[in-house]
């Protein structure tokens, strides 16, 4: 909070903020705020940085993320944060030990299955998300039903072959779906390879798209989060009518 | 001659689109591939002829997330 202040002062050029988010703050610096803040107020709070017309595709818009791991538990915090108003998250597995040098969990989520975590998780940062979860691995047989629904697909598995089987999915089931993927995006190399590219009409691609895990050049968060930033800010042009990269 | 990936491939013979990506080298389980513009089903790669003027361009998924 005291940071938020401060930076206040650093700017003051920026527009005055509203009465209501004001409010909000002081209460908060009096200690007097309760510990959920009305839709109302976060409503508040997200179009005094993004501006009611944004905010209003942002909390429109419709994303499912296919895998929770590094890629898509970051990719689902930045949407939560700038309140997309309706995520889809997919996951079959439980968070590991290993997790935690990239993945938004704590230690107290070991054991857990993904889908729980990151949704508890979300819902801390903005209650009013409408957060539906699907705790099943993604197959060829389940693709249909689980995405037919969706509005833009990010793809943030692990696994290549999955990877591989959800864009090939999507794109032949349903081609008018946007779809951002990634690939390439292990180890410590230059952030500057990492880059998002626009190579089929519906559909995008982040990463350095060679980079895989190796011995000593293993996924971190830094460089996953990189990437899964980059998918992020693509959803995010997507839902605001931006289609080109 | 085709266009994979950019790159202009002249072709010897008429082969399908399996034919090549195999010889390639590419793992067909981790490939996502358009041809003309379009995403081409895998059930697809076997019957489908490369001809003049193709451009495929194939998309190689390397693990991590």
């Amino acid at each position: 909070m005291r940071e938020e202040i401060d930076e206040e002062k650093e700017v003051p050029d920026q527009k005055e903020m509203s009465q209501e988010v004001n409010d909000i703050k002081e209460k908060m610096m009096e200690g007097q705020t309760t510990k959920t803040l009305t839709k109302e107020e976060i409503q508040a709070a997200l179009e005094e940085r993004h501006s009611p017309e944004i905010q209003k595709k942002l909390s429109a818009g419709h994303v499912t993320i296919a895998g929770l791991g590094g890629l898509g538990s970051n990719v689902a915090y930045a949407l939560a944060r700038i309140g997309v108003g309706h995520l889809h998250l997919i996951d079959f597995d439980v968070v590991d030990i290993t997790n935690l040098n990239r993945q938004q969990y704590f230690m107290e989520h070991l054991g857990m299955y993904k889908t729980d975590a990151l949704k508890s998780l979300l819902l801390k940062i903005n209650p009013y998300l409408d957060i539906r979860t699907d705790c099943v691995k993604v197959t060829e047989e389940n693709l249909i039903s689980l995405f037919e629904d969706a509005g833009i697909v990010c793809e943030a598995f692990d696994n290549p072959e999955a990877k591989a089987m959800l864009v090939n999915g999507i794109l032949q089931h349903f081609p008018k779906k946007k779809l951002v993927s990634a690939t390439g995006m292990a180890g410590y190399g230059s952030s500057n390879t990492i880059r998002t590219e626009h190579l089929m009409k519906n559909f995008y691609l982040c990463g350095d798209r060679v980079t895989e895990p190796g011995y000593g050049n293993g996924l971190m968060a830094p460089r996953v989060a990189i990437c899964a930033a980059h998918e992020a800010n693509m959803i995010t042009r997507l839902l605001l009518g931006e289609e080109e990269i | 001659m085709i266009t994979v990936n950019g790159k202009e491939i002249q072709m010897k013979q008429s082969i399908s689109v399996a034919a090549y990506l195999e010889n390639a080298g590419y793992q067909m389980k981790r490939i996502a591939v358009e041809l003309n513009g379009d995403i081409l089903p895998k059930y697809e790669y076997s019957d489908t002829m490369l001809k003049d003027g193709d451009r495929l361009e194939v998309v190689t998924f390397v693990g991590g997330g």
